[in-house]
């Protein structure tokens, strides 16, 4: 059983971050138990990944500290939201789990996921990369610092190496 | 169909006037202009752009400060591209945020093309079957208790509010969006807004 989910969450804890959004990839999971089970956190499900932008942004003028979860395919669907951490300087952080990399076994995740760091980069977006899991704390833990106390956005990118491929029941 | 008599800027001005604590997000294009219009005010954001974030923004902050009144006004074309932040806060349901939708059914920024709503798209329904209290308000005397439900009632609440489709003169809050979000985060957190 995986424990880097059980470290981003205290990360996150750690770091001060109130509201949590998603729309929801096998690969955030257990996070996603971990913040629902956690009374000190407001976890808000989402329809689409550019609501989470929008969010976080109001929570910010409200006086707290949101983070995004989501899979890469989301990361398209935000690209105009983005206008928001851009020009206003709104902190963001997002934690995207990478598809369409290593072992993909869906072609369809492929183009969007290739894409998605290049993506947040074009929109102003500083992009960390995690892929190992002793690392997972650290790392979201130095993204919420350069996020909220650098007024950036930043999205960890967790390698699909990390989080395992879907089989659709394939045999190998 | 009947036609809308209301005036838009009559309207935000008697939602804005004695605002008190109210907090406000206004949506892109003709309801930021109407904000502005009605007293440009450190504790309204005004959006210039990332078009169909306006309820979304006013649900990070109403979470954010379950304490104050947080009002979204914005116009019929920018909630429609955000419909799905309608069903998000429905999960949420904050009490403290209301919606007013000034619904002229078209486009004012690009030319007064037609939405949905002059299609007989009904965001009210949407709104009610996503689990705010909807109303649409048509007539002056309507809006004094709009008024009384963004001040005072039990959210979420959506106003459909329809507003006559005309172009108005712009008044524009300041442009610069790292300053919008600073102005208002010191006027609602003070001390705390650079932490």
């Amino acid at each position: 059983m995986a424990v880097w989910p059980d470290a981003i969450h205290h990360a996150l804890k750690s770091q001060g971050v109130r509201q949590v959004s998603y729309v929801p990839d096998a690969g955030h999971k257990r996070l996603i138990e971990l913040c629902h089970a956690d009374k000190d956190m407001t976890v808000v499900p989402l329809t689409t990944e550019e609501e989470g932008i929008g969010l976080a942004a109001g929570a910010w003028l409200g006086g707290e500290r949101a983070a995004l979860l989501m899979q890469s395919s989301g990361v398209g669907n935000c690209v105009n939201a983005l206008t928001l951490a851009a020009n206003c300087a709104f902190p963001l952080l997002a934690l995207v789990t990478m598809r369409g990399e290593r072992g993909e076994l869906n072609p369809w995740q492929i183009p969007m996921g290739q894409a998605a760091p290049d993506a947040l980069r074009l929109m102003g977006v500083r992009t960390m990369r995690l892929g190992r899991a002793e690392e997972a704390g650290a790392t979201v833990a130095a993204a919420a610092k350069l996020a909220f106390e650098g007024h950036g956005a930043v999205a960890v990118l967790i390698s699909q190496a990390m989080i395992g491929v879907k089989s659709f029941g394939d045999k190998p | 169909m009947r036609s809308a008599e209301l005036d838009r800027r009559k309207v935000v001005r008697s939602l804005l006037e004695r605002r008190g604590a109210l907090l406000v997000v206004a949506g892109l294009g003709s309801a930021a202009w109407d904000c502005t219009a009605a007293g440009d005010h450190p504790l309204t954001f005004p959006l210039w752009g990332a078009m169909g974030s306006a309820c979304m923004m006013g649900l990070g902050l109403a979470l954010a400060q379950p304490k104050r009144r947080v009002l979204v006004v914005t116009g019929d074309g920018e909630m429609l591209m955000g419909l799905g932040s309608l069903a998000t806060v429905g999960v949420q349901r904050p009490a403290n945020l209301a919606v007013v939708v000034l619904d002229n059914e078209r486009y004012g920024e690009t030319g007064m093309q037609k939405t949905h709503t002059a299609y007989g798209v009904d965001l009210g329904a949407i709104a009610r079957a996503c689990g705010f209290e909807a109303r649409i308000v048509r007539k002056s005397a309507e809006i004094a208790a709009m008024r009384s439900g963004v001040y005072r009632g039990r959210g979420p609440l959506f106003y459909q509010v329809k507003v006559t489709p005309e172009t108005l003169p712009l008044a524009l809050p300041p442009r610069d969006g790292a300053y919008l979000k600073q102005r208002f985060r010191e006027a609602l957190l003070g001390g705390k807004s650079t932490a």
